[in-house]
């Protein structure tokens, strides 16, 4: 368990994290989200030790990290933001290296180094120098360092920034599979990312922890009315005709399409309505055809968004790419796929190919990012495919 | 500690900076034995070494200069500070394995005067001269050393790391070579002695960040100084050159060459060692802090 209590952190005049209190309770796994700046870094910085705070206290499992270091330290696996990696030696040496640190006893050393490499699969490249590694493979090496000697405790800071595509999905496996038997903290300022891998999210901004709990949680506290996007053959007249005699509808926006005959209109609905039946059947008996219904619910980014506040726009454009990944993702995502009319391993497929594509001229060079993507080519797993498209939908 | 000292003691040899290092040294010693020992016809070896302190000029940032600035470039610091050692074991880990590939050459120097002796038909060699000049040498590089990692704990810069050492080690160079003229008159080498102390507590303020300790240090020294001054202005004739004397390190291996061996010089060595080991300590420690 993690107490942090009343931690200030100031540089200069610079206030980089004013006043944080919070608990991190074992065996869950904690979203660390804010944009950036907002003192993600510097308090995970803080909480490892590799920082002291200006004032405040942090305790590690009962132990302070200042007054009693050693015992503290012991306790936590980090991946700083840069992965800490000598880059003259081997990712095999590396880790003997910190696991010697880490006081693990000589006779079991290798093997646990062995079982780490093997969890994050790095067992093929062990022997290279660090500094030949792609960036994926480092950052693997980084999570390897930090598991090593099994923590109870692993921060992991940003652990997916500067990965393609493929490389983040993985990486987020690694995270799922420490979830047992460890407490997870790593920050992002990926809200998809936190929202599929978290139980517990902390929004923090400005060095302030703006609110904190399970994902669903959030959702429900900051829940408005679900939006509705319809597309409907007919005309606006009698959309609008429809739309303002249900029942459950607060407001409404009815914009013709230009001379093809199909009107959209988004409906925003009153706070647990559900009028999704009555409307098809009303829009039915008017004749007008349905193209197009989608329910928009609130998502994490617009809980994030509206939190943050500040720099929202920047985050609604981002947002806006993600919203079939976030909350109950699968409803939505499983129209959309039906519509295209294309099966999970084209989108795969086709997934694959544009990350190739996109990110040939940089990480082509390294044989292992070929690897890579061909090992997700043959992966016959649905939701692999799925996520890839997703991922390939908002980030390309 | 054993496992930061077999990193960096390896790293050296990576990098190839030991190789070089080793190699230099070998031959320059060599040289120079061929020259004084062997065309001029002496036994004695301890001038050898005497000679040799030049190159520590340029060997000592070499050596040191990475220390820190690199891991603190790669970032690899942070590793260190998550992990479950205090900062005084990282420090002494890479101090004592810069202070190895330092020996290396030196313990190899040890083999001279055993060879001259095969010469040295008059029986003029003096081992104890010989090997206490080698000794006065490895603790002179070991207190150099100790500097040279200070200042590499204090910026990311090697470049800057190797100035800031090489600039130490030449003053101090230089100082030894007592050519300086200073005023000698009682209240100029007060006002010099007490610029020396303004500019210790500076230095111990920039490292503690605390003012109330380097006051401190500037008012207890200069305290007794004062009274000195006052009630005895005769004790302090000369007293700024024979101050800056005694710090130089460079001047205290003059005493070992002509065959005396000063228990006072090794333990100023030693001390400075010490000393510049805790600076590092605490200029690691501040960076955390501030």
């Amino acid at each position: 368990m993690i107490e942090v209590k009343n931690l200030v952190k100031r540089y200069g005049d610079h206030l980089a994290v004013d006043d944080l209190n919070f608990t991190v309770e074992d065996g869950q796994i904690y979203g660390f989200l804010g944009p950036n700046g907002a003192g993600k870094t510097t308090t995970m910085n803080i909480i490892t030790g590799c920082l002291a705070a200006t004032s405040g206290e942090v305790l590690i499992d009962g132990h302070d990290i200042y007054e009693e270091p050693k015992a503290a330290k012991r306790l936590i696996g980090y991946l700083p933001e840069i992965p800490p990696l000598y880059p003259d030696m081997t990712p095999y040496e590396y880790l003997l290296f910190v696991g010697e640190l880490k006081g693990i006893p000589k006779r079991v050393l290798k093997s646990e180094v062995q079982s780490v490499m093997e969890r994050v699969q790095i067992t093929d490249v062990k022997n290279r120098l660090n500094k030949n590694l792609s960036k994926g493979y480092k950052q693997r090496v980084g999570i390897a360092q930090a598991m090593l000697g099994d923590p109870p405790i692993i921060i992991l800071d940003e652990p997916t920034v500067g990965l393609d595509p493929v490389q983040i999905i993985e990486i987020r496996e690694v995270i799922k599979s420490l979830a047992e038997g460890h407490t997870v903290i790593f920050s992002s300022h990926i809200l998809s990312e936190v929202s599929e891998i978290c139980t517990r999210i902390m929004i923090i901004s400005d060095g302030k922890l703006v609110t904190e709990g399970s994902t669903e949680e959030l959702e429900e506290k900051f829940k408005g009315g679900t939006v509705i996007d319809i597309s409907v053959k007919g005309s606006n007249e009698a959309v609008a005709g429809v739309l303002s005699g249900l029942e459950g509808v607060e407001s409404f926006e009815v914009t013709d399409d230009d001379g093809s005959g199909t009107v959209s209109a988004k409906i925003k609905c009153a706070e647990g309505a559900d009028i999704t039946e009555a409307l098809s059947f009303a829009l039915i008996e008017q004749r007008c055809l349905i193209l197009k219904m989608d329910t928009e619910k609130t998502s994490l980014e617009s809980v994030f968004v509206r939190l943050v506040g500040g720099n929202a726009s920047d985050y609604e454009d981002a947002a806006a790419g993600y919203v079939s990944q976030s909350g109950d993702g699968e409803t939505d995502v499983g129209p959309y796929y039906d519509e295209e009319g294309v099966s999970a391993e084209d989108l795969l497929n086709n997934a694959v190919k544009s990350v190739s594509d996109e990110h040939a001229p940089f990480d082509m060079k390294d044989d292992e990012a070929a690897d890579e993507i061909t090992d997700v080519d043959t992966a016959d797993n649905d939701e692999t495919g799925e996520k890839e498209a997703e991922n390939d939908d908002s980030d390309l | 500690m054993t496992a930061i000292y077999k990193r960096e003691f390896k790293a050296f040899f990576r990098n190839m900076t030991g190789f070089i290092y080793i190699a230099l040294f070998l031959i320059v010693m060599a040289f120079l034995s061929n020259v004084i020992n062997f065309s001029n016809r002496v036994p004695n070896f301890e001038y050898v070494m005497f000679y040799m302190r030049i190159g520590l000029i340029v060997m000592i940032p070499i050596l040191t200069m990475r220390s820190f600035s690199e891991e603190k470039k790669q970032k690899t610091d942070q590793l260190l500070f998550s992990l479950p050692v205090s900062t005084s074991k990282i420090v002494l880990g890479k101090y004592l394995s810069t202070l190895t590939v330092f020996a290396v050459p030196v313990v190899i120097s040890c083999a001279y005067p055993l060879i001259l002796s095969k010469y040295d038909a008059s029986g003029a060699i003096s081992y104890g001269a010989s090997y206490g000049t080698i000794l006065a040498f490895l603790l002179l590089g070991a207190s150099l050393i100790a500097v040279g990692i200070f200042m590499s704990s204090l910026t990311e810069n090697q470049i800057i790391a190797a100035v800031l050492s090489f600039a130490y080690i030449i003053i101090d160079f230089l100082i030894s070579f007592k050519i300086l003229t200073l005023p000698s008159s009682s209240t100029a080498s007060f006002i010099g002695i007490v610029v020396l102390i303004a500019i210790m507590s500076l230095i111990i303020f920039a490292l503690t960040k605390n003012s109330t300790i380097g006051w401190m240090v500037f008012i207890i020294l200069d305290i007794p100084l004062a009274i000195v001054r006052f009630i005895k202005p005769d004790l302090l004739e000369g007293g700024l050159t024979k101050v800056l004397d005694n710090i130089s390190l460079f001047d205290k291996l003059y005493d070992f060459a002509t065959g005396v061996f000063n228990v006072n010089s090794i333990v100023y060595f030693l001390t400075i060692t010490g000393l510049f080991l805790f600076f590092t300590v605490q200029s690691l420690e501040k960076r955390r802090w501030s």
